[in-house]
């Protein structure tokens, strides 16, 4: 009977853990919650069938376990009792789809009042623009890039000239206000992570990769890069500051735009 | 007695094999190494197999001290430690559960359990085993070339993977990967044509599609998939074989590569992924669908019980194959693609789980009102069902697409797809062994080493993978050398990872009690005679024990029911085998 | 993945047409004893097996073929495609591979009424023939670098090279079995059961390669590219 019991000890004991569990997700700061209550109600669908089909499973052990004399009974198939199943499960499985795929929608439209901030990756450096006084980004490919301008940004195009340009260092978003992240990497894959945000996406060397959020929050994140992208992939680091509206324009007043880099002659690194 | 319409009888091929070409061995040489009969192919294909997955085991085993002890262990740094993860992926998935399942299981058990005397291609059969052991070979080699293997994960995603930020990128690493993977393409398209020519031309007289065992229509099943889904990955090793010797940019993009402007330019890294996961979503199902069918026969057998439910099981089988063409873009949720195809591919996946969560139902049932024999291969399929249930159940977080967000790409991820198609895909290999052990060899393997070993596999990889799932739900991300000081990331998770380390060496050593069952019992072990288990499936009426050269003495069996008459009321045993006619009705050919 | 879902569905269709003959319906476990074994001819015919495999193995090259016309219509939408010329040698190979399916149709008929002594001549000019259009394709690279379209430089020529060398190693498969077939030819006096089936079995492999080759012209000359493009729009 030890398989018995050790069944119904590891269903039980599954769950207690996941009550007890101290490793649970990150306080959110984005407005994503509503994946975190998707997520609630999958682990509940999922969870009690986890803990119904192995308790099942044990009481058929226990009640159904060879003794001398026993035989089993001769069932081919009950039509019903399968169809009945099926439809259970569908429902079970429409229940989580449904909140996923409503909730999937808001996560690809972009509100039209989002800021554009553009996150630009490298082996194994975050770099970020922001758009100037003209509120657009202007013009950038990879062909571009050299070392005098490291996000390949196009100099013919005026839009650009006025761009807020932070090379390795940390990203400032006001709260409150919904952001519109353009991700776009020159050499390999990475992905844009800060598990507070719940949102990532990859970034694809030669195409432009988006996600939105609102910070909900103030406070300093941790940004990963959640995509192999090479044997520095695990240092690959970055920080994100949520701020309250003033203190974001204090902090946007003090970077450089790109005419001053170019200026400059050489783009300042703070890495 | 039943009426078969005339019009289907000539679609119920009856193909005897006339006693023709059977291929007979002369020497040594062509007796055991470079045979042609099916059962010492399939040997070989599982020898080779399990040698190389103990090579990747080992290196789960480095992966996973690295994980626990940062920078304890100076050799394993992180061009190694990359290495090892994409090695180790690349093995388990491929070399060893691929290979063991279609050429080991497929092997042995397609000719026998249909009643054919052997593969019908037999030669080609022979080549695809020595063609796989080349893909190996140069597999192995990968590790003593300049620069060591690739370290570009199992999924090989371009442009990482030709680049110098990778190990392995810029020297012979990843070519050999390549060629081994092309190379191990061919060697089994040779024996998928067997698998698939062999259930559909080399039927035994009365086998019905209806009649086969579940373990044959899932081989099959996983066989075709397989030959539709492997061009796929040939495809995409092909051209990045190209893009990395010729200069080509099918994968890649205009790239600056350590502040180099290289040649390269429009090539799109997703098509790669679109081609990979169109090959490896399919995987997972060609690796999940033998094990549903061995498991469900398992299941059948040692609870005395026919399987319940086998038309809806057939069926589950061929559906869950013809979906998982269509859910690969699940794999790329956070890629960057068209982000309304999240819509098509999450619904497509949530629907698969409904003939999979069927078939689990099945097997449950099967055991309500059975008379269940708590053999190993029970132990086995029991253990099966609790790991498969709760590594399917995560994969509706990961399939349902806003809830992958947060969780892809982190240690959910690792922890599920080991616990669906690691762990109990493995369970199942381990108990088809203790169950056709005794007919590979004639010899029962050791009860007691086997339950060791049982209870260590089962609840070891349970404790390791259960708590992994609360890694990846905290964040912490896979693939990961070393998470360092990351503010998010409590102490305490770090003490989960020295216990899933040490979980982890546990179970590794525990597969040695394993192998040494395996040697030690080939002379020691209890004979088994002709039908240990009391089975009805045809590979347990063969006439010698092991089966000789050839399978049936010199007549072919005859099947007259399907492989499930366990405890059928009015029967004098609790099971009937398929060659057995009933004796009050009197046979007769039914003529179309 | 457009092409291949394409492809897939047709495969499909063709399996559910098979299974659908199967009685995958009936309830096995009432019918014991019944023995569902017609006296059929199936069993009878010789090599019906090695007709099958070739099926299934066409049907894998199919796959190979879809999966690498799925990645050009994929890789064309990007901005740097550059459209290459037809070499006026295609044509001549086309037609070459039409004569090569042609003349081994004709060798299956008269392998199938015994006539070896147009039978041999024929599997040697079919041989010859497939030979001339691999030397043909050799030329139409050698054109086609000659006036500077090398491989590396344009997806829609690396494309090109690829496609036409698989196909063309795909050929030179075929050309091994018609070798060794043809040899059989020259040794026996009578059409033997094996010989028939080989010559059957090569001409089958060739109308299909023929047939890849056709598709794989069209879309090398552009009169696929509506196709291709409807789609790309279907599936996006």
């Amino acid at each position: 009977m030890a398989v018995v019991l050790i069944l119904v000890l590891l269903a039980l004991g599954s769950v207690v853990f996941h009550i007890l569990s101290p490793w649970w997700w990150t306080p959110i700061a984005s407005n994503w919650s509503y994946i975190d209550t998707t997520l609630i109600i999958t682990f509940w669908i999922t969870g009690t069938v986890f803990v119904a089909v192995v308790c099942f499973m044990a009481y058929c052990v226990y009640r159904f376990r060879h003794k001398p004399g026993n035989r089993a009974a001769y069932e081919p198939e009950n039509r019903r009792l399968e169809w009945l199943l099926a439809a259970g499960t569908a429902v079970g499985v429409a229940a989580m789809l449904a909140p996923g795929l409503v909730v999937w929608h808001q996560f690809v439209t972009v509100p039209d009042d989002a800021t554009p901030v553009e996150v630009v990756s490298q082996q194994w450096l975050w770099s970020f623009r922001l758009p100037g006084a003209d509120g657009t980004l202007g013009h950038a490919e990879t062909r571009k890039v050299s070392a005098e301008n490291p996000l390949g940004l196009n100099t013919d195009d005026a839009r650009g000239l006025d761009d807020v340009i932070i090379e390795g260092g940390e990203l400032h978003v006001p709260v409150g206000k919904p952001v519109h992240m353009l991700l776009r990497s020159v050499d390999v894959l990475h992905d844009f992570y800060v598990p507070e945000f719940r949102a990532k996406m990859d970034m694809i060397p030669g195409m432009v990769t988006y996600f939105w959020f609102t910070p909900t929050r103030t406070g300093t994140f941790e940004i990963l890069c959640a995509e192999l992208c090479g044997i520095g992939h695990s240092q690959m680091r970055g920080t994100v500051v949520v701020d309250e509206a003033a203190d974001y324009q204090a902090w946007l007043e003090q970077q450089s735009t790109f005419t001053q880099l170019v200026a400059s002659g050489e783009p300042q690194t703070t890495d | 007695m039943v009426e078969i319409p005339a019009g289907s009888a000539s679609a119920i091929p009856a193909a005897e094999v006339a006693d023709m070409e059977l291929y007979h061995p002369k020497s040594w040489w062509t007796k055991y190494v470079f045979s042609q009969d099916a059962k010492v192919i399939a040997v070989q294909y599982a020898l080779t197999a399990i040698s190389i997955g103990l090579v990747a085991l080992v290196l789960s085993w480095l992966m996973r001290l690295q994980l626990a002890f940062p920078g304890y262990f100076a050799f394993i740094d992180a061009d190694r430690y990359y290495q090892f993860i994409t090695m180790h992926g690349m093995i388990m998935v491929i070399y060893l559960l691929t290979a063991l399942f279609l050429g080991g299981f497929g092997n042995y058990l397609i000719p026998l359990m249909v009643g054919a005397r052997d593969m019908v291609f037999p030669y080609a059969n022979m080549l695809s085993y020595w063609i796989y052991l080349i893909a190996v070979l140069i597999l192995v080699a990968g590790f003593f070339v300049p620069g060591g293997p690739t370290g570009a994960g199992w999924t090989l995603y371009p442009p990482q993977a030709v680049l110098s930020g990778t190990p392995g990128g810029r020297d012979m690493g990843i070519l050999f990967m390549l060629s081994s993977l092309i190379v191990f393409i061919i060697g089994f398209t040779m024996g998928g044509l067997n698998y698939v020519v062999t259930v559909l031309q080399g039927r035994a007289r009365g086998m019905t599609l209806m009649r086969m065992p579940l373990t044959v229509w899932g081989i099959f099943t996983a066989t075709v998939m397989a030959l539709l889904a492997f061009p796929a990955l040939f495809v995409a090793c092909v051209m990045m074989l190209f893009d990395r010797l010729l200069g080509t940019s099918f994968f890649m993009p205009a790239i600056v590569e350590m502040g180099e402007q290289l040649q390269h330019g429009g090539g799109s890294p997703i098509l790669f992924q679109h081609l990979f996961w169109f090959f490896g979503h399919p995987e997972v199902y060609i690796v999940a669908l033998p094990a549903f069918g061995i498991v469900s026969d398992l299941i059948s057998t040692h609870a005395r019980k026919n399987i319940f439910g086998y038309r809806m099981m057939v069926w589950a089988i061929v559906i869950i194959g013809a979906l998982s063409f269509i859910v690969w873009a699940h794999h790329m949720y956070v890629s960057g693609m068209n982000p309304n195809f999240g819509f098509f591919f999450a619904t497509t996946t949530l629907i698969i789980a409904i003939p999979t969560a069927i078939k689990v139902y099945n097997w449950v049932l099967t055991l309500w009102r059975g008379d269940i024999h708590l053999t190993l291969p029970m132990l086995f399929a029991l253990a099966f069902i609790v790991t498969f249930v709760n590594g399917g159940l995560t994969g509706l977080f990961l399939g349902n697409v806003v809830v992958d967000v947060p969780l892809s790409d982190t240690m959910f991820v690792v922890a599920h797809f080991h616990m669906v198609m690691g762990v109990a895909p493995i369970l199942v290999i381990f108990g088809a062994i203790y169950h056709w052990y005794p007919k590979v060899t004639g010899r029962m393997l050791n009860d007691t080493l086997g339950h060791v070993h049982f209870w260590i596999t089962f609840l070891g990889t349970y404790a390791i993978f259960f708590p992994m799932h609360y890694l990846g739900l905290l964040g912490v991300p896979r693939r990961y050398y070393e998470l360092g000081e990351t503010a998010f990331v409590p102490p305490s998770a770090h003490s989960l990872n020295i216990f899933i380390t040490i979980m982890a060496l546990f179970v590794g050593a525990a597969q040695m009690v394993f192998l040494f069952n395996l040697v030690w019992s080939l002379s020691r072990g209890r004979l088994a005679g002709g039908n240990p288990w009391r089975a009805t499936t045809l590979e347990w009426q063969t006439p010698q024990t092991p089966p000789a050269h050839g399978n049936w003495g010199k007549d072919l069996p005859v099947v007259y029911r399907w492989a499930y008459d366990y405890s059928v009321p009015g029967a004098p045993e609790d099971f009937i085998p398929q060659t057995e006619p009933a004796r009050d009705i009197p046979t007769r050919e039914v003529v179309a | 993945m457009n092409v291949m879902l394409l492809f897939l569905a047709v495969l499909g269709a063709i399996i559910l047409w098979w299974m659908a003959g199967q009685r995958l319906t009936s309830k096995p476990w009432l019918e014991a004893s019944a023995i569902q074994v017609a006296a059929t001819g199936s069993r009878d015919v010789p090599g019906l097996a090695a007709k099958v495999g070739l099926y299934v193995f066409l049907g894998v090259v199919g796959a190979l073929f879809s999966l690498f016309i799925s990645a050009y219509s994929m890789r064309m939408g990007a901005g740097d495609w550059g459209a290459m010329p037809i070499p006026t040698v295609l044509w001549f190979n086309t037609v070459v591979l039409v004569a090569v399916s042609a003349v081994l149709q004709w060798a299956r008929i008269e392998a199938e009424d015994g006539r070896m002594e147009i039978l041999r001549p024929m599997l040697a000019l079919g041989f010859t023939l497939a030979c001339l259009f691999l030397v043909g394709q050799l030329q139409a690279w050698r054109s086609l670098i000659a006036d500077g379209y090398v491989l590396a430089d344009n997806p829609a020529n690396s494309f090109f090279y690829m496609l036409t060398g698989f196909h063309g190693l795909h050929i030179l498969g075929g050309l091994v079995v018609i070798g060794r077939t043809t040899v059989r030819a020259f040794a026996n006096d009578i059409p033997s059961a094996r010989l028939r089936l080989s010559v059957s079995l090569c001409s089958i492999y060739f109308h299909f390669m023929l047939a890849v080759w056709l598709i794989l012209f069209a879309l090398f000359a552009g009169w696929a590219n509506d196709v291709v493009d409807l789609c790309r729009q279907l599936f996006s």
